[in-house]
């Protein structure tokens, strides 16, 4: 995928024909290098067409439906807390949007590590298209964060530990979609996008351990991967719902933007190549 | 205090969000299909 420069003048157009030529024509394709050969498996156009509209409407589906019933429990059916009152149902929407702002951006670095190290075609695409949706949920975790404060802490922002990180990731989040579009070969700018993206890794411990490391107004997780959960059942069912619903919306969300960018991508390769033909 | 105005914001945020990216992901996929395929049918499949 690295564009080569030519010598005959900028083509920013290069990496699309190229992909085309691998996509319509199996034969012409060049052999994957040997250090990634299974990961370039997955690096066809092609291939990832066929798996991506196999699995796309099982995770739309899913995530319809879990989103549904994990929001739908959270608001009517769990129970208010002894303290927040009603406020506490904002944390079905919160804490799987924070999650998401988390993972996406944890997605967006694995592609960028696959488009330095390994020039996997489609991780640049996909770093690309995560990008706009990271930063979406990034910021509805960050308006509901805000909305919940302000009847619990009497403010809408604060300049706490987990707060302020939170807004640098979104920040981190604008920078790569702008990055990544600010050059006209598009080839430099998926590297400095991918550059940019693994510096930002830094701040997703800190996000996690603020609340550890800090004094924050946020309390620490209720939730972790060893020892049990610190919240009863009846609100953990609904939220592990809404998380695993908006775990499965993300992903049928990138899923879809990638294959419209793979086919428009094949698109102005086969309009090319028709132009170039009548010439 | 009721804080119901609270809630129902952020779940109306929840659910536009994801619909709003859904939606428009879809369309952007259709669209590329439509053009695709107008432009050669063997792209069809």
């Amino acid at each position: 995928m690295k564009g080569k420069s030519s010598g005959r003048g900028f083509k920013p157009w290069a990496a699309c024909t190229r992909l085309s030529v691998v996509d319509a024509s199996p034969n012409l394709a060049p052999p994957p290098p040997p250090s990634g050969r299974g990961l370039h498996r997955f690096a066809n156009p092609g291939r990832f067409l066929r798996l991506s509209g196999i699995v796309l409407p099982w995770l739309a589906a899913g995530g319809v439906g879990l989103t549904g019933l994990g929001l739908g429990w959270g608001l009517l059916g769990a129970p208010a807390d002894y303290q927040q009152g009603d406020a506490v149902r904002i944390m079905y929407v919160h804490v799987p949007a924070a999650q998401m702002a988390l993972a996406g951006y944890l997605g967006l670095a694995l592609c960028s590590l696959f488009s330095i190290v390994w020039r996997h075609p489609l991780a640049d695409l996909a770093a690309v298209e995560i990008g706009p949706v990271g930063a979406a949920f990034t910021a509805l975790c960050l308006a509901t964060g805000s909305i919940w404060g302000r009847p619990m802490w009497g403010t809408w922002w604060a300049w706490d530990a987990r707060m302020t990180s939170v807004l640098i990731l979104f920040f981190l989040y604008l920078g790569h979609v702008a990055v990544v579009r600010a050059f006209d070969d598009p080839v430099r700018g998926y590297r400095a996008g991918a550059i940019l993206a693994l510096i930002g890794v830094v701040n997703l411990p800190v996000i996690k351990f603020s609340v550890d490391w800090w004094n924050t107004l946020h309390q620490p997780a209720s939730i972790g991967l060893t020892g049990a959960p610190a919240m009863h059942v009846s609100m953990l069912w609904p939220l592990l719902a809404a998380s695993l619903g908006y775990a499965c919306l993300f992903g049928a969300i990138v899923v879809a933007r990638i294959r419209a960018a793979v086919l428009e991508r094949r698109l102005r390769g086969l309009l090319l190549n028709r132009a170039e033909a009548a010439r | 205090m009721t804080h119901m105005p609270y809630v129902l914001s952020c779940y109306a945020l929840g659910v536009l969000v994801p619909a709003v990216f859904g939606i428009a992901a879809l369309a952007r996929m259709r669209a590329a299909t439509r053009k695709l395929v107008a432009i050669d049918p063997r792209q069809r499949s």
